[in-house]
């Protein structure tokens, strides 16, 4: 426990020592105010609209707000997420670093869940971020703060899916940019897997459906905690998590 | 301290390593000798845990490389041939960072810090960014890192290559001041380095093991048998070689005196005695009273280049390189 501390505190100290992190936390941040600002501005314009037809249409801030700016949010983390898994272990292939964590006194896996709990808290550092814009919702309505937790918690989860891939992708080669690109490709992919439902409704569909990360975004949007879902990131995250350690384990025998 | 026994480390197309067996006792710097590629790196990074072994074994302090790598590490400090530095962080915190991953905390872990820094002379650059550093100062943080949590045995990989001959010194010089403490493996290709910093040195080449022994000894082996090279010059005309080498054979305690080179009015032999070098002033009185004078007069001690030029030229069958030439020429030399 102690290593993966010393691992992820040095890991997320070089995320603050470099641009990186304030350009991400920037770029999270400008985004998720223009989305804010959208839903909000086209949910008061029908609040305007339905009072001008003199019926009024009951709204919730939950559904009408909440629900479509989770889900938008979590397109923003597929655009950074390459962008912080990138230098994980492809800098420290090209500096040879990992060869001083390779002959030291600490497992893999130690140092694998230390970089990937940076990732993921410089990821729940940007969502804190975003947080702010909701302190308007709470001043001006009574928004349900439940479902927004679990929103959160399954944004959490989705980006740890996914930061976990990247972070297998980064073990893959020394050059940072491949690493990123390559994350950016396969998480697109596991983004419109879901698409497959939209013409084909066999059994194989299903499955590649199953498979999309946006599927099993839904039920968190809309402030469920369903178990099946949450079980599904899960076993992404250990599933990226454990090649990224078989990776690691293969470089030792190919250099 | 450290054995390896019949270690071989065999990839997809080639033999890196091949069966090498060694020893090295506790607190003894050992040189790790052999030309580029010869296999040391991949040698030293078995012993460091980095790579498995293809087949043998080895143990650094009583522990398998193998079965207990946890312990191996733990008792070890490696320096890599570039300096595992992450440009980003200062000097002290990086220290810090490596001690910690080496298991120290706390206050020992800052006595530690402040020591190394000390003893490596990096002191003056404690807050400095590592990716700003000079090549030299790189080396030195290198060395620092692996001295770190006083291990029991150091593995340095080309620990002066890329600096410059005042660095180079003062690398050797700071190697040396740890022999004490710690058992060293240094690699090299650099001769000289290893006489000046060694005690024992390994020669590997082409992934065998071609020699083992003590850096006195292998010198002794260079100064092949108390030959002596001895050049004579004539100012009057002519010198007549078979005429020299009559007189030179004539001198009591000599074998033999082979003719060797002729430069206008010079010629060079190398004379063989029994005596072992205690024949210079009778060789040099035979060549004055013959009226000649004395250029030279010297013993052919090979260089421990060229012993090892023979050695490592020994153990390849192909003699076609620039190598071979070299190896020919120095065996020619001693016979």
């Amino acid at each position: 426990m102690r290593n993966v501390w010393i691992i992820f505190r040095k890991e997320l100290r070089s995320y603050f020592v470099s641009p990186v992190a304030y350009l991400l936390l920037a770029m999270f941040a400008v985004i998720f105010g223009f989305f804010f600002w959208n839903i909000l501005g086209f949910m008061v314009n029908r609040g305007i609209e339905s009072m001008m037809h003199g019926q009024m249409f009951p709204m919730n801030v939950n559904e009408e707000v909440l629900r479509p700016l989770l889900s938008n949010i979590g397109v923003i983390g597929l655009f950074l997420i390459p962008m912080i898994t990138m230098r994980l272990f492809a800098e420290e292939k090209r500096t040879g670093t990992i060869e001083l964590l390779a002959t030291s006194p600490i497992s893999d896996v130690q140092v694998i869940l230390g970089k990937w709990l940076a990732a993921v808290a410089l990821y729940g550092g940007m969502l804190l971020l975003g947080a702010i814009n909701f302190l308007w919702i709470f001043k001006y309505s009574q928004p349900d703060w439940k479902p927004l937790a679990i929103g959160y918690l399954g944004l959490l989860l989705q980006a740890g899916a996914l930061l976990a891939v990247g972070t297998f992708i980064s073990t893959l080669t020394k050059n940072q940019i491949i690493a990123g690109a390559v994350t950016f490709a396969v998480c697109l992919l596991l983004w419109v897997l879901e698409w497959v439902s939209g013409f084909e409704t066999a059994t194989w569909a299903r499955v590649v459906s199953y498979m999309s990360v946006i599927t099993h975004f839904e039920s968190f949007a809309k402030g469920l905690l369903d178990l099946k879902d949450a079980i599904f990131y899960v076993t992404l995250i250990f599933l990226g998590l454990f090649l990224t350690s078989r990776s690691m384990e293969s470089l030792r025998w190919r250099s | 301290m450290i054995t390896v026994t019949e270690l071989t480390k065999r990839y997809a197309r080639h033999t890196a390593v091949d069966r090498i067996s060694f020893e090295v006792l506790k607190g003894q710097i050992v040189g790790f000798l052999g030309p580029n590629g010869a296999g040391k790196t991949t040698t030293m990074r078995i012993l460091t845990c980095f790579l498995p072994p293809t087949s043998g074994a080895a143990t650094v302090a009583g522990f398998d490389v193998l079965q207990q790598p946890m312990e191996v590490k733990k008792r070890i400090g490696y320096l890599p041939e570039t300096p595992p530095l992450y440009p980003e962080m200062r000097t002290a915190e990086y220290l810090s960072f490596v001690g910690s991953l080496k298991g120290l905390s706390g206050a020992a872990l800052h006595t530690r810090v402040e020591y190394v820094c000390e003893r490596c002379g990096i002191a003056d650059v404690k807050n400095k960014l590592l990716g700003k550093l000079s090549k030299g100062y790189r080396q030195r943080v290198g060395l620092a890192q692996a001295i770190i949590h006083n291990p029991e045995v150091l593995i340095l990989d080309e620990p002066t290559s890329g600096l410059d001959p005042k660095q180079i010194n003062e690398t050797r010089e700071l190697i040396r001041s740890l022999a004490g403490d710690h058992t060293i493996i240094l690699s090299t290709h650099i001769l000289p380095e290893v006489e000046q910093t060694c005690e024992q040195v390994v020669i590997i080449n082409k992934g065998k093991l071609v020699a083992t022994d003590s850096v006195n000894n292998l010198q002794n082996r260079a100064r092949g048998g108390g030959s002596l090279l001895i050049e004579v010059a004539s100012r009057q005309g002519e010198l007549d070689s078979a005429q020299v080498q009559t007189r030179l054979e004539s001198v009591p305690g000599v074998s033999g005196a082979l003719f060797k080179t002729k430069r206008k009015n010079r010629l060079t032999f190398e004379v063989q005695s029994r005596k072992n070098g205690l024949i210079r002033g009778d060789l040099a009185r035979a060549v004055v009273e013959a009226g000649w004078d004395l250029n030279e007069l010297r013993s052919a001690a090979m260089s421990l280049e060229e012993v090892f030029l023979q050695l490592t030229g020994d153990s390849t069958a192909a003699p076609q390189s620039a190598e071979a030439d070299a190896v020919a020429t120095a065996t020619g030399a001693e016979s």
